[in-house]
């Protein structure tokens, strides 16, 4: 089992509902978010093009951020889901600085908090709460290790990318372009 | 101008009415059961589901909201059964529940008062306050006729209180929505087809397979149907063909974006007709059926080639061509999309038609993937006496303009609310319900002046709005999830009903609209118009003339019916339009009859002179109006706007990136705060954009105040349609100012 998300840009119109559903979802504190959208702009006036992506924790599976845990609060769960154990997390910070993708905050409370593909839901067999908001229905979520989910289907058919390749932390996001 | 009414922030003079009663503000958000992670994940807690229907802004989504044993709302979730939002709601609608738990929340009513030669507000009971406005509502019908208090209103309250100036004896009920906004598209369509586009829209964006947008900015407003749709469209490869200035997120999106110069848009939907008659592209079969006026129209658009457009709008001849190929390759399932916002240059009617002309040539209406057949439930108004007949009305207070202004203009009866000659007919008392109107209606000094004027004002809101500070009365209403209220009965591909009812009690003070307006009937000796004690019996009795439950309602959410009458026309069927002749009017009679082109004629507009730059104003997805500006849930997306210059402009004025600047227009008027200045290749040279809803003057939004600036008092020059009224707002210019002002003015 890996859980994977695509995400389709042609499709994004980076309205944040899957910021907003993700804080009231899992009670983010207000002025923190475990996703966030990014706008690219290309080219010169009239010939631009805009990227929209819904970006979060990329869930590598090879993940600097468990890595360099001196804890062993960041770790993986099943289906390749990063996740940070908040008891055994003394806030060090050092997965914040590994992380290529910005992904993770410091929580007030005092530990780091990230993006954890609502696996809460995930285990009742829902969507995480970003995709199953999105006015575009442009994310898409599933195993890619099971050959009839949709996420496989798309990114069989699509060309798509994904984000600081050269890291080398091979992300289990894919933004489809 | 008189000082009779001085505007009050309602924490001023330290008087405590902001400091208020009420008890502790239930957070909504915070209070979530915190989750563990790892191996003791708790799955999601069983909450109570209450069903509402979204209240940020007007498309009305259906949802469920999320009470915890605790009594909080955790979240707000789209009714997947709802064909509005599929269970999707916008990032508005996701965060609603700021709006509940916005600690600057109106908690208790508020009554002007004069203490030491200074107004302010002070606390008073609902008694009291209730008591003196039906005092003032009943000096000014003994004065003046009760026809001399009037009703602006917005959202789902607007109806109480309209039931309650009908009782009342006057029916000079107005809203922003018709002059300040889809007015000219409305009549424009109405000219033509015989009807209107409704709202929501009756646009078939999901199975269409060209769609035309017109300035039109879908993926920033967040008319959730319509985004969800688009997406659809660009799933099924439909191609989209957008016309603006500013490469909108919609424009991206698109096969074609035409970089339009602003104020240009009749020329380039003059030369598509043109190309569509005189290149033999249009539906001749429909135009034959259904049209009427064909020739004139053939003759009217003669000259107006791509090449004429050319030098008016600076696109390509080819470009043009090109574009109306797809559209009548696609067609009929082609859509030039009406646009909701369209009053822009004051020639709005007529840039409406020529839009619905070109739907006509092309079959669209009436046709898959283009503009179908709305069906809707018919709820039964709950049992009440007749309305008393107003000895005048609205339309009187046009005096003679506007003449086929099919609804009433905000702008006319505050015009009738300033004393003074040729205005038989006085307007004396306002209730303003869910509007703020200092923000939502330009023509500020009329305003201003109207409200000197006035012998009541009273405002109904859930917050403190700029409005809230020019009233006698506020009156804290509480937000849509702490209340009943009218069945949402929804005309669209399927008819649907929708329930509303209270997820927690009301914060504060804070009272339903409903109430309120039952309050002061029975005050005004009105009690028979409001012959129930809660609301919610009025929703009872009429799910029971529709053979349904409020049981059923509360656990279903929403009720879907199945149409019974065809959503497009049927093959062979001779479909009668709702025109007079039952045609579709290529060639308006009735505007030739009212005086006006019986055809879109292109005029020019003015444009800037050096040194300034068009102001052109929009949306942001996760913004309404300016009602979010404040909600906690939404503010950090975009906390303030921005003015988007083009990077040569920048260069120009030596503008940099998040720079603070200030804006003056061309009538010398300054943003009252400044703006961080975005460099982006997005925007024209020849424009400037900013998003709308920011620079909140008034002190009680303590979130809002202060940031970004506000378009609309930047809007000094209006264009208003001869039509219909609506109040053209794109004519306005601005400059930049890279120094505080008010220094520049002491040295």
């Amino acid at each position: 089992m890996r859980y994977a998300m695509a995400i389709d840009t042609r499709k994004c119109v980076g309205c944040s509902d899957c910021v907003v559903a993700c804080q009231t979802e899992n009670n983010v504190p207000l002025g923190f978010c475990r996703d966030w959208v990014v706008e690219v702009v290309d080219g010169t006036y009239p010939n631009v093009s805009i990227e929209l992506r819904s970006e979060r924790c990329n869930h590598c599976a090879n993940s600097p951020c468990v890595r360099c845990c001196p804890t062993g609060a960041s770790h993986f769960e099943d289906g390749g889901i990063v996740l940070v154990e908040h008891d055994k997390c003394i806030g060090c910070g050092a997965c914040i600085q590994a992380c290529p993708y910005d992904a993770r905050y410091s929580h007030p409370d005092g530990y780091v908090d990230k993006c954890t593909f609502c696996i809460h839901r995930v285990r009742e067999g829902k969507n995480p709460a970003c995709v199953s908001v999105c006015p575009t229905k442009c994310m898409s979520f599933g195993d890619l290790d099971d050959p009839n989910s949709k996420i496989v289907n798309v990114l069989k058919n699509r060309k798509f990318k994904s984000l600081a390749p050269e890291a080398g932390t091979k992300p289990q996001i894919f933004y489809l372009i | 101008m008189h000082t009779r009414r001085n505007f009050i922030k309602i924490s001023s003079l330290g008087l405590g009415a902001a400091a208020v009663i009420g008890g502790s503000v239930k957070w909504a958000v915070g209070a979530a059961p915190s989750q563990k992670l790892s191996g003791g994940l708790k799955s999601t807690p069983v909450w109570k589901k209450v069903s509402t229907y979204c209240e940020v802004c007007f498309w009305k989504c259906a949802g469920w909201a999320y009470v915890s044993e605790e009594g909080n709302i955790q979240k707000i979730i789209g009714n997947d059964n709802d064909p509005q939002c599929n269970g999707r709601l916008c990032p508005r609608g996701t965060g609603g529940v700021g709006m509940y738990s916005d600690p600057d929340r109106l908690k208790t009513p508020l009554m002007r008062v004069t203490i030491n030669g200074e107004q302010t507000y002070r606390e008073a009971s609902w008694e009291e306050a209730l008591d003196f406005i039906a005092k003032k509502m009943k000096e000014i019908a003994e004065k003046h006729g009760p026809e001399s208090m009037a009703l602006f209103n917005h959202g789902s309250s607007g109806k109480y209180f309209t039931q309650l100036l009908n009782a009342f004896g006057s029916n000079n009920v107005t809203a922003p929505s018709f002059a300040q906004c889809r007015g000219p598209r409305d009549t424009g369509f109405d000219l033509t087809f015989g009807e209107s586009v409704s709202s929501p829209e009756v646009t078939d964006i999901r199975d269409t397979r060209c769609l035309v947008l017109i300035g039109s900015h879908i993926g920033e407003n967040m008319h959730n149907g319509q985004v969800q749709e688009m997406s659809e469209a660009i799933d099924n490869g439909a191609t989209i063909i957008t016309v603006d200035p500013r490469l909108s997120t919609a424009a991206s999106k698109s096969k074609y974006w035409l970089p339009i110069k602003p104020s240009t848009d009749i020329a380039l939907l003059l030369s598509w007709i043109h190309v569509l008659i005189y290149d033999d592209l249009y539906n001749k079969d429909y135009v034959a059926k259904y049209g009427e006026g064909f020739n004139e129209l053939k003759e009217h658009v003669r000259n107006f080639t791509p090449e004429w457009a050319y030098g008016i709008t600076t696109l390509k001849p080819e470009l043009i061509r090109h574009t109306a190929r797809e559209m009548a390759n696609a067609a009929p399932a082609t859509l030039i999309h009406p646009g909701r916002h369209t009053s822009w240059y004051g020639d709005d009617v007529q840039r409406s038609r020529a839009i619905a002309i070109l739907n006509g040539l092309l079959g669209s209406w009436g046709n898959r993937g283009g503009i179908f057949f709305k069906e809707g439930i018919k709820v039964p108004d709950f049992p009440h006496p007749e309305y008393p007949k107003p000895q005048w009305s609205w339309q009187d207070t046009l005096n003679g303009r506007y003449p086929l202004a099919k609804e009433s203009i905000t702008n006319t009866i505050i015009e009738a609310s300033i004393p003074g000659e040729g205005n038989e007919h006085q307007i004396k008392g306002w209730i303003v319900s869910g509007t703020n109107l200092v923000v939502s209606v330009p023509l500020k000094e009329q305003l201003m002046k109207a409200m000197q004027s006035l012998d009541l004002l009273v405002v109904v809101d859930t917050m403190p709005m700029e409005i809230t500070g020019f009233a006698d009365v506020v009156l804290p209403e509480c937000t849509y999830l702490e209340r009943y209220d009218d069945l949402r009965a929804t005309a669209h591909r399927e008819p649907t009903l929708v329930l509303r009812m209270p997820a927690v009690e009301p914060l504060y003070e804070t009272k339903p609209a409903w109430w309120i307006a039952k309050q002061i009937g029975e005050r005004l000796g009105l009690g028979a118009y409001f012959n129930y004690t809660d609301f919610k019996e009025v929703i009872d009795w009429q799910l029971k003339q529709l053979g349904l439950t409020l049981d059923e309602m509360e656990r279903i959410g929403v009720k879907r019916y199945a149409r019974k009458t065809p959503a497009y026309i049927e093959p062979g069927a001779d479909h009668q339009f709702k025109t007079a002749s039952g045609k579709i009017q290529f060639n308006s009679m009735e505007l030739q009859k009212a005086g006006f082109d019986s055809m879109p004629v292109y005029t020019p507009h003015a444009q800037p002179e050096d040194g300034f730059y068009r102001l052109i104003y929009g949306r942001a997805p996760m913004h309404t109006f300016s009602r979010t500006a404040n909600n906690r849930n939404l503010v950090a997306l975009m906390p303030e706007n921005a003015v988007w210059v083009n990077p040569q402009v920048a260069e120009l004025w030596g503008l940099k990136k998040d720079q603070h600047v200030w804006l003056k227009n061309q009538q010398g008027v300054v943003s009252n705060f400044s703006v961080k200045v975005r460099v982006t290749e997005r925007i024209r040279w020849d424009s400037v954009y900013i998003v709308h809803g920011f620079g909140h003057k008034y002190k009680p939004l303590t979130y809002a105040f202060g940031r970004g600036v506000n378009d609309t008092e930047l809007i000094s020059n209006v264009m208003i349609d001869p039509i219909m009224g609506g109040t053209g707002m794109r004519g306005n210019f601005v400059t930049f100012i890279k120094d505080e002002p008010k220094k520049e003015a002491k040295l």
